[in-house]
């Protein structure tokens, strides 16, 4: 069985930053991702980064993906399995990963879970049929293979995801008939939803998607107005044909791998979903799994790369091989996640990390 | 309202243009109303003519007697939120940050387009710069008539 | 359909991928997972559901939600998502849970 000093699940910004500082404090590290190139979300992220400089500010994701890959791509302590799946992981911590047909053990004495998150899904008729796709789904065809996803589609949500995706569709020659949102907000940043409304996107809020209309495929939704307590108010439905629908209504945390090792997990909405409970070095009730990043709760990127940082810092120092800047660079990453974290469109990561919190002094 | 329509209202607007006074050579207009985490504006300005500060959720402030209207924070900005303005007699000159295809060449004549999204009248196109510095971000200028001053915010191709 | 010119990213003509559905041969090219290969030739049913035998299409895109899992080269449940195609695959719509052999 292979043995490491820390493996590493999942290759996004969370867990190549987490692959970065393990490196640089002298670890032995493996870097596992399903997908068959490294870059998690950020490889189809073709717009500009929000952030400081430390966050990569105002360099487009898929580049910021480059820039994090060559750091540790060559490094001789790194071992990096791609096209890789991890199936099991087990006290130990053991890790069984499945690549080609065939499974084979790892050993670690660390764990990163570094998993990210999956896409939430809507309930209504007819949303499994094909050409309605997730949010991810539709960058991945546009942004990483080039593929044109549909030729008029139909945006639900108008969170940051629903309004970067909608722009990113109109850059490829797309047309996006409408954002459709539940609340009587729009969920991202203002910047984003400006930019759509001046280039003709109209952001459609208090609706709902009705059904979804087609026999084979997508031809057409229907979309209602809802009233304060989310119902639908009758009769004021509207038939927009469309060939795509993107459904961009919020990310959950991958906990399912963490389930699997019986660490202490909860449900804490604000953060997105089921997660694990953590203290404020990344550990989980199992001292020797880690998380960070989405699996840890629903945030920027941005913070994702600064909670793989820390990450990595703490599982080396724990290791009792602390990086030799240990002090100053977990001060000075925690600074940059305070200050990400601190504006209003943080109240939700805020709230959820003080949940955490509590559950934290009873957990361990 | 902004977070309900997306669109900023006439007052928002007003509160970021200087005065007409100061508007004789191109100065900024930071359209970024949220208290957002994110400060490119201010630390790739060469003239220390935006201010955050300490806190990257604060808005940012031109300084409009430090700004040269040099068009690196309009391209630089994540949130594709600055442009550059200027009035002359009867006309009004704005550079814009422009990432579709396919970009408008000099000379040629696109529909001026408001906050709104609607047709509000002509642009003339001056210039296209689109160089690697601004990565993709391509600094269109143009002219409107005066009047659209406030209203201006991007162009549209007349054969869409 | 490909896109051709984007604002912002360049995709190079890359090397064909020839490779065979339901029978047809199609080409893709290098870099292409089996499901970007065949959405680009408007191939949008990727198989069909176990009860109801209803269309089934690409739907996450990272592996996750099992909407696109197809038979390559005689094996069942393969994530055509993020199964990156490679020549002379033979590639057909998975009608039931896979039966293994």
């Amino acid at each position: 069985m292979k043995q490491f000093d820390c493996v590493i699940i999942g290759g996004g910004p969370a867990g190549l930053c987490a692959a970065d500082m393990a490196l640089e404090a002298g670890l032995d590290v493996c870097l596992i991702d399903r997908n068959p190139r490294l870059g998690g979300q950020l490889i189809k992220q073709t717009h500009k980064f929000f952030g400081s400089k430390q966050q990569y500010a105002k360099i487009r994701g898929f580049d910021i993906a480059s820039i994090l890959i060559a750091k540790i791509k060559d490094h001789p302590r790194c071992t990096i399995l791609t096209d890789t799946t991890v199936v099991g992981l087990y006290p130990g911590p053991i890790i069984t990963v499945y690549d080609n047909q065939t499974y084979q053990q790892l050993k670690a004495d660390k764990v990163i879970v570094a998993a990210g998150a999956s896409e939430k899904t809507l309930t209504f008729e007819n949303n499994d049929l094909p050409q309605i796709m997730g949010a991810g789904a539709i960058q991945t065809l546009m942004n990483v293979h080039g593929v044109i996803p549909a030729k008029e589609v139909v945006m639900i949500g108008s969170g940051n995801i629903g309004l970067i995706v909608a722009y990113q569709l109109l850059q490829a020659n797309i047309k996006v008939k409408a954002v459709i949102e539940a609340s009587d907000t729009i969920g991202g940043y203002s910047v984003h939803a400006s930019k759509l409304i001046r280039h003709g996107v109209p952001i459609k809020t208090k609706m709902t998607i009705k059904k979804a209309i087609g026999t084979t495929h997508l031809e057409a939704v229907e979309i209602i107005k809802v009233d304060e307590n989310w119902q639908p108010i009758e009769k004021t439905s509207e038939v927009i044909p469309c060939d795509g629908l993107c459904i961009a209504v919020g990310l959950s945390p991958m906990h399912q791998l963490l389930s699997m090792l019986y660490v202490k997990t909860k449900y804490i909405g604000p953060l997105g979903g089921f997660v694990a409970i953590v203290d404020e070095k990344y550990t989980t009730s199992d001292p020797n799994v880690y998380v960070a990043g989405d699996a840890l709760g629903i945030e920027e990127a941005s913070s994702a790369m600064m909670e793989g940082y820390c990450c990595g810092l703490h599982v080396a120092n724990d290791l009792g091989r602390p990086h030799p800047d240990h002090d100053q660079l977990i001060h000075h990453y925690q600074n940059e996640l305070h200050q990400l974290r601190s504006g209003p469109h943080g109240t939700h990561v805020r709230k959820g990390l003080a949940i955490m919190k509590k559950e934290v002094d009873h957990a361990f | 309202m902004l977070s309900k329509t997306g669109v900023p209202t006439p007052q928002q607007v007003l509160s970021v243009f200087p005065k007409e006074d100061d508007l004789k050579t191109l100065k900024a207009i930071i359209e970024c109303y949220d208290e957002i985490p994110c400060n490119p504006c201010e630390s790739h300005c060469p003239f220390d003519a935006i201010s955050i500060g300490e806190n990257i959720n604060t808005p940012p402030k031109l300084i409009v007697e430090r700004c040269v209207g040099c068009g690196i924070c309009v391209s630089v900005c994540p949130g594709v939120a600055i442009m550059l303005a200027k009035v002359s007699d009867s006309k009004a000159t704005f550079t814009i940050p422009y990432e579709f295809n396919p970009k408008p060449s000099p000379q040629q004549i696109w529909h001026a387009i408001d906050r709104h999204g609607n047709v509000i009248g002509d642009a003339v196109i001056l210039k296209t710069v689109d160089t690697p510095k601004q990565d993709h971000t391509a600094l269109i200028s143009v002219q409107v008539d005066r009047s659209l001053l406030h209203d201006f915010v991007t162009i549209r191709s007349k054969h869409e | 359909m490909r896109i051709i010119h984007h604002p912002i990213l360049t995709f190079e003509h890359k090397k064909e991928i020839p490779f065979v559905f339901e029978g047809k041969e199609l080409i893709g090219y290098e870099g292409d997972t089996i499901a970007s290969a065949l959405i680009d030739h408007g191939i949008v049913t990727f198989g069909y559901s176990i009860k109801r035998n209803r269309n089934r299409g690409f739907y996450c895109a990272i592996g996750n939600c099992a909407a696109c899992n197809m038979i390559v080269d005689g094996i069942p449940n393969i994530r055509t998502c993020i199964t990156p195609l490679k020549a002379n695959m033979v590639i057909t719509r998975q009608p039931n849970k896979g039966e293994y052999r």
